[in-house]
This record gives C-alpha cells, sequence and structure tokens, in this order.
C-alpha cells in the first residue's frame, strides 16, 4: 500500500514537473498557409521554451474564431481584411489600432504584422487570359460564357464576390461554389475558367495562372497577423512579436510551395529559421493506422450513445400524436444541416474538443435508428399486439419479449445505415483538429495532392464497406430465426 | 362468473355497443353470433379489457375488475389467425407466460405434453416457428397456449375462421370434446349458426350494436324474438341449402 502512494506520488510529481513548461495551443485553417504559417508559430514558441501544441486545419473562419475566443486555443494566423470584415463585420477596412481597440472586449489582441499581403485575387489560365486579352478584373465585362466556380467563403464574404460584381459592373448569373483546394485541379483540367485565388498561393506559379489586377482597388488588404488571448503569457507574446515584418511575399510563396512539394509543412515552416531539415519521413501505413483507429473511436463512441438515446426515443415515437412527429421532425432536420453549419454551432458551446464532433456524429446518426425503431414497431399488425395484451404480459415486458424482437430486423438495418453515414460522416471531425481519416482529406485538399487525399478517403470506403458486410453477418447472427422464415402469419 | 353491467362502446359518434347487460354462466359454451358489425368482437375485446368501455363494466367474480393484467391471466384468448409471435417456436409461444411467471421448467413441460395430447398438436412440431406450421396446428397452438394457465374462461374470436372447410369440421369436433372434458366456461364469437349451435348452449344472436335473443338454437328456431332472428336464420339455411 505505501509503495503504491510513493508511485502514486512520483506520478503526481512527474506530471507536475511537465507542467513546469507552460503549454500555448496554436490552431490554424486549412489551407497551405495555415497550415505552414501555424508551424512556424509553433516552433519560435519552442524556441522560447514553451510546449506548443498545433491543431491544425480548422473548419471555417468562424470554427477558429469561436476556438480562440473560448481558449480552445491561444493563438491563430489571421490576415487583416478577414479580421475588419469577417470577424467585426466592419463596413469598411479597419486600421490595426482600431482592430486592437475592438478585439480587446473578447480578450483577443493582435501581433504585429509578418510582412506579407495575402489579399484575394481572381485567377485564369494564362493562355485562355491572353487569348481573350483579359488582364484586368474590368476586361471580364463581356465574357459572360466564362465558367466560374469560387470557394464557398469567397461567394458568401462581404468583400467577395457580390460586392465585388456591384464595383466592377459585372454578370454572371451562373456561379457556383467549389472547395477552394480542388479549384485549382478543375481550373487546369479546363473544367472551369477562372475561380478565386490568395495572391500567396503555390499553385500560380505552379500552374501557370494569371492574377487579374484590381484595377479598382476593390480587394482590402490582407497583412497577415496572429490573432492571440491576452491571457497568453507575455514571453509568448514577445516571441511571436519578434516575427514582426520578417516574411515577405516571396518568403511566404516559397514556404508554399515547398509545403506543397515535400507534404511537410514543419519542413516549410524550417525555410524561415534558415535550419536544414530532412522530410519528415512520414509512414503512410503508420499513418493510416493511426487515424483508423482515431476514426473508429470516434464512430465507435458517437454510435453507442445514439443506440443508447435513440433506441428509446424510436419506442417514444412509435406511439402515433404529436410527441411523434416532434421526435422525427428533430431528428430529421438535424440530418438536414450541413456538417460545417452543425460545427459552427457547436464550437462556442462546447469547444473545438472531442466531445464537439462526437456529439455532431452522434445528432447525424440518429435519424435512421429514431425512424426505423419507430417503423419497426408501428409495421407490427395489430393482431399480435392484441395477443400480447391478451395474455396479461406487462407493458415493459410486452416491449422487450414481443414487440421489439419482432421489429428486430428493421431496427438493426437502421443502425446499418446509420453507422455506414456515420463512417462517412466522422471525416468531419478533422475540420475541428480531432483527427480520424478526415485529417488526410483535408491536408490533401489543401496541398491540391491526390495522393494524401486518398490515404483517407480509401480506408474509409473500405470501412464503410467493411461495416456493411458485418451487419449482414449480424443480420443472421442476431435476428430471431422465425423473422427470417417467409412469413405467412403476419 | 363474469358479467357485463349496462356496457356501451362508442368510437366518436358511432355506437359499436348499445348499453346492454349480460351474464355468462359458469361451465357453459356461449357464443355470440350475428352479421358483421353487430359489435360481436367489441363485446369480446371489451370482456378481456383490450378496449375501455364508454359506460358501464366488467364485473368478475363477483367484482369490478381492479387490474387487468392479473385478471387476463385468469382468460385464454384465441384470436382467428392465432395470434403466434414469429419470432418464437411453438413451444416457446406456448409457455411464453409461464416462464414469463417463472414457473418451474419440469412443470412447464409436463404441462405442454399434456396439452399436446388434449388439442392433438403433434408433438416433433414444438420446435417448429409459426411460419412452419399449418394453419390448423396453428390454431390447436393458440388454444394451448391459452389454456396454458389454467384459465377460468376461455375466450375465441373467429377461431376458426381461417381454415379450410375440412380441417374446419375436424376442429369443431376436437374443439366440442375439448370444451366438454374442460367444463369450462368458454365465449367464442363466430358468424356460422351451425357451428354456434354445435359448439355452444346458449347463442347470444347479435344485430346493430344490441342483443336481439339469447337462448338455445331450439328456442331461436321455435320462438324467434323478432323477424330479424328468422331473417338471419334463413340466411343461414339457405346457405346450408345450396
Amino acid at each position: 500500500m505505501k509503495r503504491f502512494l510513493l508511485f502514486l506520488l512520483a506520478i503526481a510529481t512527474s506530471m507536475a514537473m511537465a507542467q513546469d513548461k507552460q503549454q500555448v495551443t496554436v490552431g490554424s485553417k486549412k489551407f497551405t498557409e495555415s497550415y505552414v504559417l501555424g508551424n512556424l508559430a509553433k516552433r519560435q514558441l519552442e524556441k522560447a521554451g514553451f510546449d506548443a501544441q498545433h491543431k491544425q486545419g480548422i473548419g471555417a473562419t468562424s470554427i477558429v474564431w469561436q476556438a480562440l475566443k473560448s481558449g480552445d486555443i491561444d493563438l491563430y494566423p489571421e490576415y487583416t481584411g478577414t479580421i475588419s470584415e469577417e470577424i467585426l463585420k466592419s463596413p469598411h477596412p479597419l486600421t490595426d489600432d482600431e482592430i486592437t481597440a475592438a478585439l480587446k472586449p473578447d480578450g483577443i489582441g493582435i501581433s504585429k504584422e509578418l510582412g506579407f499581403d495575402d489579399t484575394y485575387a481572381l485567377v485564369m489560365r494564362k493562355d485562355q487570359a491572353d487569348q481573350l486579352g483579359i488582364h484586368s478584373i474590368s476586361d471580364l465585362k463581356g465574357h459572360s460564357d466564362l465558367k466560374i466556380e469560387l470557394s464557398h467563403e469567397f461567394l458568401k464574404r462581404k468583400d467577395g464576390w457580390e460586392p465585388l460584381c456591384a464595383k466592377y459592373g459585372l454578370n454572371f448569373p451562373d456561379v457556383q461554389g467549389i472547395d477552394h483546394g480542388i479549384a485549382y485541379t478543375a481550373l487546369k483540367s479546363k473544367a472551369i475558367d477562372l475561380t478565386d485565388a490568395y495572391s500567396t498561393d503555390a499553385q500560380i506559379g505552379q500552374f501557370n495562372l494569371t492574377v487579374l489586377k484590381d484595377n479598382l482597388n476593390f480587394f482590402p488588404k490582407y497583412r497577415a497577423l496572429y490573432l492571440y488571448r491576452l491571457n497568453m503569457p507575455q514571453k509568448a507574446v514577445d516571441a511571436i512579436n519578434a516575427l514582426a515584418g520578417k516574411i515577405d511575399e516571396p518568403l511566404m510563396i516559397k514556404m508554399n510551395v515547398d509545403a506543397e512539394k515535400t507534404k511537410d509543412f514543419d519542413h516549410a515552416a524550417a525555410i524561415f529559421f534558415k535550419e536544414e531539415k530532412s522530410v519528415a519521413k512520414k509512414s503512410i501505413w503508420g499513418d493510416i493506422a493511426k487515424n483508423t483507429a482515431r476514426h473508429l473511436q470516434l464512430v465507435g463512441i458517437s454510435m453507442l450513445l445514439a443506440l443508447i438515446i435513440g433506441i428509446p426515443l424510436g419506442i417514444w415515437a412509435a406511439k402515433p400524436g404529436l410527441t411523434s412527429q416532434m421526435i422525427l421532425g428533430f431528428t430529421g432536420m438535424v440530418q438536414t444541416i450541413p456538417s460545417l453549419a452543425l460545427l459552427a454551432l457547436l464550437v462556442p458551446l462546447i469547444g473545438i474538443q472531442t466531445g464537439t464532433a462526437i456529439l455532431a456524429l452522434f445528432l447525424y446518426s440518429l435519424l435512421p435508428i429514431v425512424r426505423n425503431t419507430a417503423a419497426g414497431l408501428q409495421s407490427i399488425p395489430a393482431s399480435f399486439k392484441e395477443s400480447a395484451e391478451a395474455l396479461g404480459l406487462e407493458p415493459f415486458a410486452r416491449l422487450t419479449q414481443i414487440y421489439l424482437p419482432m421489429a428486430s430486423r428493421t431496427i438493426l438495418a437502421g443502425v446499418k445505415t446509420s453507422v455506414i453515414i456515420n463512417i462517412g460522416t466522422a471525416t468531419l471531425a478533422a475540420l475541428i483538429a480531432q483527427g480520424g481519416l478526415g485529417d488526410p482529406i483535408i491536408a490533401g485538399l489543401a496541398l491540391n495532392d491526390t495522393g494524401t487525399i486518398l490515404q483517407g478517403a480509401i480506408p474509409a470506403a473500405v470501412l464503410a464497406l467493411v461495416a456493411g458486410w458485418v451487419f449482414d453477418l449480424l443480420d443472421l447472427a442476431l435476428i430471431p430465426k422465425g423473422l427470417r422464415l417467409n412469413n405467412q402469419s403476419a | 362468473m363474469i358479467q357485463l353491467e349496462n356496457i356501451s362502446k362508442n368510437y366518436g359518434d358511432n355506437a359499436a355497443l348499445l348499453p346492454l347487460s349480460l351474464a355468462f354462466a359458469e361451465g357453459k359454451t356461449t357464443a355470440l353470433i350475428g352479421p358483421s358489425g353487430c359489435g360481436k368482437s367489441t363485446l369480446l375485446r371489451l370482456l378481456m379489457g383490450l378496449i375501455k368501455p364508454s359506460s358501464g363494466q366488467v364485473v368478475f367474480n363477483g367484482a369490478p375488475v381492479p387490474d387487468w393484467i392479473q385478471t387476463r391471466r385468469e382468460m385464454g384468448y384465441v384470436v382467428q389467425d392465432g395470434g403466434l409471435f414469429p419470432h418464437l417456436t411453438a413451444q416457446r409461444n406456448v409457455g411464453l407466460m409461464a416462464r414469463h411467471l417463472k414457473k418451474p421448467e419440469s412443470q412447464i413441460q409436463s404441462k405442454i405434453n399434456e396439452l399436446c395430447e388434449l388439442t392433438r398438436f403433434p408433438k416433433d412440431g414444438l420446435q417448429r416457428f409459426p411460419a412452419e406450421l399449418s394453419g390448423g396446428q396453428k390454431q390447436r397452438l393458440s388454444l394451448m397456449r391459452a389454456l396454458m394457465l389454467e384459465p377460468q374462461i376461455l375466450l375465441l374470436d373467429e377461431p376458426l375462421g381461417a381454415l379450410d372447410p375440412m380441417v374446419r369440421v375436424q376442429l369443431q369436433a376436437d374443439l366440442k370434446e375439448i370444451f366438454q372434458r374442460l367444463k369450462q366456461t368458454v365465449i367464442f364469437v363466430t358468424h356460422d349458426l351451425a357451428e354456434a349451435g354445435f359448439l355452444s348452449d346458449e347463442i347470444v344472436l347479435m344485430n346493430e350494436g344490441a342483443i336481439v335473443q339469447k337462448g338455445s338454437l331450439k328456442d331461436l328456431q321455435e320462438k324467434p324474438a323478432s323477424e330479424f332472428v328468422t331473417k338471419f336464420l334463413s340466411a343461414q339455411r339457405s346457405l346450408v341449402a345450396l
């Protein structure tokens, strides 16, 4: 006993010692430059003696902003234009002083500027632009036959597509949304003719694209800096401010190109420190195993919850009436919320953590289970219900001994659908830095690298297939034999 | 032993059963008969508490029923299609309630054997699922399940309605023998006058939610209470004549 106490004491001491090094958590958004700047900040903070973590590839501005406000992360790279327009919702670009004052009530500050400007830009293939004589955004007038697809964020932004069209007097009736990572591939393969880009994107050079001149100065300046929590240790703030003015456009493009080439964001960040770093030899199989294990963990926990809550809800919903309509209506409505929107709703409430991903997956898994449980119970013919009642079984015994076994096949089919949906949807966990097979998919989209995307997409597809087979076997093992016979009495 | 006091049943504005009182004699077999929608099945469901009366009450062993779950265990019930649970074997269907009430397994087995002989259900069919049994076997099994807890009353809702005529005749004979051997109070619903006359001591003829006449088949034939009784009897007779 005494020895055990000493052992506990030793663990506690070592944990306390580990905590001597102050922890700082860096966040980043899901595009190459943000990943690189996240890694760069992590290295800088480690040099300053901090235990720095990097939660990378977080879904959208609103989600990463909520994560910063709630303290899930301490800092992340951002751009002045985005802060003015998206976070502070200001109708005009704000100065650094105005931004500092406006962010203070939220407990957030801005670092000094890093030294480069990453503004939005419209890009086309150079050969097509030359052929059509399009060099500036004004030149787009009269070319309404161009196929345009834009990133979802740019389409919705206050400094995005619609205000731009208004300022330049452009009229393109049919403009679709596309993922920023995919847009370059689409542009290269001539599936589209024009998309939005960031002026420091590596692909501009790689794919021989032309940046259309913003001749009316529509785009605000997007000067890069870090947003940080004001309660971050002063030493960490100093370390970040030491980066001020040290990264110009050519250096940033160089790091972006390196990241896309090596698929190693940390290798790219090392360029800034003029450090020789061999490209991390990633064991693909190790990564896949790690991501798959994490994926299964998220799916497993959320499915368990969905079963524990979904089946009773389905039983409740089997009785026709207002409650039934409300339960089915609610679970159906949840299913229609896009995953990014659901995360943006949940992050302010719970934060960036495993629980958020599990709650979202749980909500998406409910509908098939609830609906099939209710439908399975409702489809039991009245004569069986009457027989069960007439025998003198108590309501609970009727449910567990008669109704649920009779509905078991339908319920199991619902669980199967639910698991397959869940496996696909669990890739969204990566949007809030919770890992799983979505991690390589999002990183691959940012890197514009199909190989990396497939490292997540193929295992996820295989998991879904295997899950389908497992459920076919479960159907044989769990469903009472009498229900599988051609049932003439029903 | 069981009686209905001023009982009625309405579904919204529609009266399924007009207020009536009816007592069933102990140890006798009573047939409830009448055209479709006359209220005979409603009456049977009221007797088991499967539906709630709009007025009046059911009196069982001299007192209003306080707890239907307990009371139903004193009653055996057979529905038209047997109502056998498809996920349970024949054996499990019959022993369901006895096992639920934690009766000793040996007692359950000997009772099932005894009932197999009484109802002439083949013992090798006990391990089969309902879907693997013939229509007649299902009704015999359903009867076994109803008799398993040695109920005070046996209620049957068109027990032979879904069977083909050959099986039906055989089962009618077997049922009569069983009723006589058990000396039990039996109430059954049928729309077949010949069946009612063959199996029952007393016939209750119903029409439009009310009792038209109560008595033996002979009473109905010789002293019809109304023109409806004569019409009903002649309709059935002309069927036989065909």
